[in-house]
C-alpha cells in the first residue's frame, strides 16, 4: 500500500484554493438524496454535522452522551488560536503555520497546517456571528491574550470556558438543523463497529445505550469526529467517557492509524491524591506566567512544610536548568524535568501506593509579594478556587503541588489532505485524526483544528467525495450489515460470559487500572525505553487474556449498564495498547511528546533523528494480538527549515 | 489532606427502567476519605457492590468530564441539588464537606415530569435540547459571516451575555423548584442572545417559541421561588428571568 496525502499543486499559500476549486460539486437537488453519518458532536463533529445539514445534506449524528451540547470539548479553558493579527504584533498566517510546524516538532504536513492557519480567521467570525460571547476591550473589539509561549497575542477566548462556549456554538447550529429534520440527533448511542462495502465505508453499528438494541444505519459515508484515546492511561484530564473504541473498530476494518505512539503530557495537573482516583484535573498553563516551580534541594525532607523551608534550600530547577525560558519552557520540556525531580525522590506532596511523592511546587508567593494578592486574585482566581476545592490547600498561603497528567493524543487515523482515510468515504476530524499537530500540540491549537475541520474542510470535501463517486445503493439489508451486527452481538455475549459461568473475579475498572496506571503510564508515558516497551508488548496480551476469562460484567445486554459499556471500551484499550507501544518502540527518536531515553542529547533534552524518523508510520490491523504492518508516508518539508528545538 | 476516613449510610434511589416502580435502598460505605469527590465515593461504593456481588448491582449514574463543566452529572443529595456546597456540581463536590457533619445521606434522581427516570439516579433530559431547538440559536450558515470585529460589542454587554451564557444545562434548577419549571435553563440562553447584537433580527420570536416549548414539554411555571438560583452550580442569576419575562411581554404586543 502506497500512502497518497493528495496534496494539491501550486504554492503552499494557493493549494487550498486550488484543491477547492478542482473538487466536483453536487447539486441543491441531489444534495438531499444522500445520507452522512457523523459520529461524535464535540467541535469537530457538531460542526461537521450542522455545516452539512445546512447544505442540505441529510445527516444521522451520533453521541454517546444523553446530548450532544456535552462532548469533552467542552472541557477546554485557555482560547483558540487565530491568525488575525488585530493587536498589529507582528501575526499572520504565515507565522501561525510556521510556530505550528516547529511547535509539532517537524512530524506534520505543512500543507495541512497552512490550510489550518488559513482557515483560522474564518473561524472567529463564524463564531462571532452565532452569538459566542468572547472577551471583549472597552471600545467593542475582541480581546487576545498570549498562550503557550507564542511571542504573539493571537488567542481569543471567553473567559476560562472557550471550549464550551464554542461547542454551544456548534451545538445551537446543530440544534437548528435538528429542528427542521436536516439532522437526526441519536444520543446515548455509542458506536461499535464501521460498516465496509466494497472497500467504501457504507454505514455503522451502534447500541442504543439505554435499551440495549443494536441498529444498523445506513448511508453514503461516515465521518469519525470521535476524540483522543488519552483514557487509555486510565488517568488523564478527558472525560470519563472518551474512548478509542470507534476509531479502533475503523481500524479493525481496515483504516490505518498513524503515530499512535504520539501523546501530549500536560504539566500543570492537580497530582493524583488517592487509590480511589477517578480523572486528573487540568489548570490552565496561564498558571506559569506567574508562578515558580521548585523542589526541595537535595538532603532536605520533601515532608517539610514548604513555607518551612528556606530560600537556599530550594531548587527553582526550570529557572535553573533554561536560564533563557524558565518557567515558560514547552509542555513537554516541563512535564518531563518535573517527572525527573520526582524519580530522583525530590518530589512533593503525599505517597500513594508504593509511588514515590510525584509533585513538585508551583509558587506564587514572589508574584504576590510583587503584584498584591488582588491581583493575582483578578488573573487566576478560578483557578486557585478549583485548586482549594479539590485539594483543601489555599494557593494564597500555601504553593500550589502541580504534577503532568495524560491530556491530548496527537496520534490518531491516518488521513489524507480531504481528511479522507485510505478506506474510502472513511473522514476522519479534530483530536480523531493525526494530520495538524505532528508530535506535540501546541495551546489553543486543538479547538482551531476542531473547528476548521468541522465547518471549513469536511464540508467540502465530502461533497466532492459524494459528487466525484458513482455509489450503488446500499440498505442495512446488505449482507455485510448482517455479519457486523452478528460480530457486535458476539462480543457483548463474550463480555458477559465469565461472569454468567461464574468466573468473573475483576471488576472493568480493576483492569482499566492496571493497564492505564502500571502498564501505559510507566512504559509508555513520559518516557519510553525499548527494554519498558518490550516489558509492556509481554504484559499487555496476558492481561487481555486475564481480561476476557474473568472479568466481572453484571447486568444484562438488553438495559442500560454502564459496565458493559465500559467493558466494551476497555476490551478496545487492551488491543489499541499493544499498537501503541510497538510505534513508540520502533519510533527510536525523541520527538515532541514522545521522548525515547536512549536518544537525548548530553543535558537530556529530546534529540530528533530526522535522517530515519521524518516521516508518518501509519499501521495496518492484521489480527488481534498479531503485529501491525507499518506502512510509512514521507514528510516534506519545503518551507520550514529543520532545526533542533532549544529553549535553554 | 485528610488521612483519617470515616464510615457513611447510604440511602439511593433504585429504579430498573424508565417507568417502573423505584425505592430507596440503604447501603452502608466505610473508608470514605474526604479527599474523595462524591462521584469517586459512589465509584468505591460501586466496586463495593460489584465484588461483593450484590444483588442490586452497581448504582447507575451520570457523569463525565468530572470538572464541573460538561452537566452530566447531578443528583439530589440530603434534599439539596448537587449538594450542600454552593456553585458546585456534585462531580467537584469533596467528601470533607460531609466529614464533621451528617453521616446519613440521602442520593436521588433529578425529581420532574420532564425529567423521566431512566434507571437509578440517571434522567432523560432531552426535553431541554428540544427548548434550544425551538429557537435558542442564531440562524446564521456556514460561512456567511461578517469580520468578527465588523460587530462591535461593548465590554460589559460581552461579560453579562457570557454570565447567562455559563449555563451547563445539567437541570438542577428543575430539581430544585417546586413547579418543576425551567424558567432559569430558557431564559439564560434567552438572555444571552438578546443581549448581543448578533441576537436581535429574531430576539421576540425566539423567546415566544422557547417558552411555548418549555410549557409543552411539561415543565411548571415560575412563580419567584430562587430555589433555581441558590441551586445553579454556575451561580446564574434570575434577573435573566426577569429579562425573559420583559421580552415576552414585548413579543406578545408585536406584529411579528
Amino acid at each position: 500500500m502506497t500512502l497518497d496525502a493528495k496534496i494539491p499543486d501550486g504554492p503552499i499559500e494557493k493549494k487550498w484554493d486550488n484543491a477547492r476549486f478542482q473538487m466536483k460539486l453536487v447539486n441543491p437537488a441531489n444534495k438531499r438524496k444522500h445520507r452522512v453519518i457523523v459520529v461524535g458532536s464535540g467541535l469537530a463533529g457538531g460542526a461537521a454535522a450542522a455545516s452539512l445539514g445546512e447544505l442540505g445534506y441529510n445527516v444521522d449524528c451520533f453521541c454517546y452522551q444523553d446530548s450532544p451540547r456535552r462532548a469533552h470539548s467542552i472541557a477546554a479553558q485557555g482560547g483558540i488560536n487565530a491568525a488575525k493579527n488585530y493587536q498589529n504584533d507582528g501575526d499572520s498566517v504565515w507565522r501561525l503555520f510556521y510556530d505550528t510546524v516547529k511547535g509539532g516538532d517537524y512530524r506534520s504536513r505543512e500543507a495541512n497546517v497552512y490550510r489550518l492557519a488559513q482557515l483560522s480567521v474564518n473561524i472567529i467570525d463564524q463564531c462571532v456571528a452565532q452569538g459566542v460571547p468572547f472577551a471583549r476591550e472597552y471600545g467593542g473589539v475582541l480581546a487576545n491574550r498570549s498562550f503557550g509561549g507564542a511571542q504573539v497575542s493571537r488567542t481569543f477566548y471567553c473567559r476560562g470556558q472557550t471550549g464550551q462556549q464554542l461547542l454551544l456554538g456548534a451545538y445551537q447550529a446543530l440544534a437548528r438543523q435538528i429542528a427542521v429534520g436536516q439532522v437526526r440527533m441519536f444520543p446515548r448511542s455509542e458506536m461499535l463497529d464501521l460498516v465496509v462495502v466494497d472497500g467504501a465505508a457504507r454505514g455503522i453499528i451502534t447500541r442504543d445505550m439505554v435499551s440495549g438494541k443494536i441498529e444498523a444505519h445506513a448511508a453514503d459515508c461516515v465521518l469519525l469526529c470521535t476524540g483522543g484515546y488519552g483514557n487509555i492511561f486510565y488517568l488523564s484530564t478527558n472525560a470519563k467517557g472518551c474512548n478509542v473504541t470507534a476509531s479502533y473498530r475503523a481500524f479493525k476494518r481496515g483504516a490505518l492509524f498513524a503515530n499512535p505512539c504520539y501523546t501530549q503530557i500536560h504539566p500543570t495537573c492537580i497530582p493524583v491524591h488517592g487509590e480511589y482516583q477517578s480523572k486528573l484535573t487540568l489548570m490552565s498553563e496561564s498558571l506559569r506566567n506567574d508562578g515558580r516551580v521548585w523542589v526541595p534541594k537535595e538532603g532536605v525532607d520533601p515532608a517539610t512544610k514548604p513555607t518551612k523551608i528556606p530560600e537556599e534550600q530550594r531548587d527553582y530547577y526550570l529557572e535553573r536548568i533554561y536560564p533563557a525560558f524558565g518557567n515558560l519552557v514547552p509542555r513537554d520540556v516541563a512535564s518531563r524535568a518535573a517527572k525527573r525531580m520526582c524519580d530522583d525522590g525530590r518530589g512533593v506532596g503525599p505517597t500513594v501506593g508504593d509511588q514515590p511523592r510525584l509533585g513538585v511546587y508551583l509558587d506564587f508567593a514572589d508574584a504576590i509579594s510583587r503584584l498584591g494578592e488582588d491581583k493575582i486574585r483578578e488573573r487566576y482566581g478560578n483557578l486557585f478556587h478549583m485548586y482549594e476545592r479539590i485539594t483543601a490547600e489555599n494557593p494564597y498561603h500555601t504553593p500550589m503541588r502541580i504534577y503532568p497528567a495524560v491530556h491530548y493524543t496527537m496520534g490518531g487515523l491516518w488521513v489524507d489532505y480531504q481528511l479522507q482515510s485510505n478506506l474510502a468515504g472513511l473522514f476522519v476530524g479534530g483530536e480523531a485524526n493525526f494530520s495538524d499537530h505532528g508530535a506535540n500540540r501546541l495551546g489553543a491549537s486543538a479547538l482551531m483544528q476542531g473547528l476548521a475541520d468541522g465547518y471549513f474542510v469536511l464540508p467540502y470535501t465530502v461533497g466532492n467525495y459524494l459528487g466525484a463517486t458513482k455509489l450503488e445503493a446500499v440498505e442495512t439489508s446488505h449482507a455485510a450489515f448482517g455479519d457486523a451486527l452478528k460480530d457486535v452481538e458476539a462480543k457483548i455475549d463474550r463480555l458477559l460470559e465469565p461472569e454468567k459461568k461464574g468466573k468473573g473475579t475483576r471488576s472493568v475498572d480493576d483492569f482499566h487500572r492496571e493497564l492505564g496506571t502500571q502498564v501505559m503510564w510507566e512504559h509508555c508515558g513520559m518516557a519510553r525505553n525499548k527494554e519498558g516497551l518490550e516489558k509492556a508488548l509481554e504484559r499487555i496480551p496476558e492481561l487481555r487474556e486475564e481480561f476476557w476469562s474473568t472479568v466481572r460484567v453484571t447486568g444484562s445486554a438488553g438495559s442500560l449498564n454502564q459496565q458493559l459499556e465500559k467493558a466494551g471500551r476497555v476490551a478496545d484499550f487492551l488491543e489499541f495498547a499493544e499498537v501503541m507501544c510497538l510505534d513508540a518502540l520502533v519510533r527510536a527518536e525523541s520527538c515532541g511528546g514522545h521522548f525515547r531515553e536512549e536518544s537525548q542529547t548530553p543535558e537530556g533534552e529530546a534529540k530528533r533523528d530526522d535522517e530515519n524518523f521524518c516521516h508518518v508510520a501509519a499501521w495496518e490491523f492484521t489480527g488481534v494480538g498479531e503485529k501491525p504492518t507499518e506502512h510509512r508516508e514521507a514528510l516534506e518539508f519545503e518551507h520550514v527549515k529543520l532545526t533542533q528545538r532549544s529553549y535553554k | 489532606m485528610s488521612a483519617s476516613t470515616f464510615k457513611l449510610t447510604l440511602h439511593i434511589w433504585r429504579q430498573k427502567q424508565r417507568g417502573a416502580r423505584g425505592e430507596m435502598k440503604q447501603y452502608e460505605l466505610d473508608g470514605v476519605s474526604g479527599d474523595m469527590s462524591f462521584l469517586e465515593m459512589l465509584d468505591v461504593l460501586n466496586e463495593k457492590l460489584i465484588t461483593e456481588k450484590h444483588p442490586d448491582g452497581p448504582v447507575a449514574f451520570d457523569h463525565d468530564c468530572r470538572e464541573g463543566i460538561c452537566g452530566m452529572c447531578g443528583v439530589v443529595v440530603n434534599g439539596e441539588a448537587h449538594g450542600p456546597q454552593a456553585g458546585t456540581t456534585c462531580c467537584q463536590l469533596h467528601m470533607r464537606t460531609f466529614e464533621h457533619g451528617e453521616h446519613e445521606l440521602w442520593i436521588e434522581p433529578w425529581r420532574a415530569d420532564a425529567f423521566p427516570v431512566l434507571k437509578d439516579l440517571i434522567v432523560d433530559r432531552t426535553a431541554f435540547d428540544r427548548i434550544i431547538q425551538a429557537g435558542g440559536y442564531v440562524s446564521v450558515h456556514t460561512g456567511s459571516a461578517p469580520d468578527g470585529n465588523a460587530i462591535p460589542i461593548g465590554k460589559n454587554e460581552a461579560e453579562l451575555s457570557m454570565d447567562a451564557a455559563a449555563c451547563i444545562g445539567c437541570g438542577a434548577c428543575v430539581a430544585a423548584c417546586p413547579n418543576a419549571s425551567a424558567m432559569l435553563f430558557t431564559s439564560a440562553k434567552v438572555a444571552q442572545l438578546a443581549l448581543l447584537p448578533q441576537g436581535q433580527p429574531e430576539r421576540f420570536t425566539r423567546v415566544k417559541k422557547m417558552v411555548a416549548q418549555m410549557e409543552k414539554e411539561g415543565f411548571g411555571y415560575c412563580t419567584n421561588h430562587k430555589e433555581c438560583e441558590a441551586v445553579c452550580p454556575k451561580e446564574i442569576s434570575v434577573q435573566f428571568i426577569t429579562q425573559l419575562n420583559r421580552d415576552l411581554l414585548r413579543a406578545s404586543v408585536r406584529r411579528d
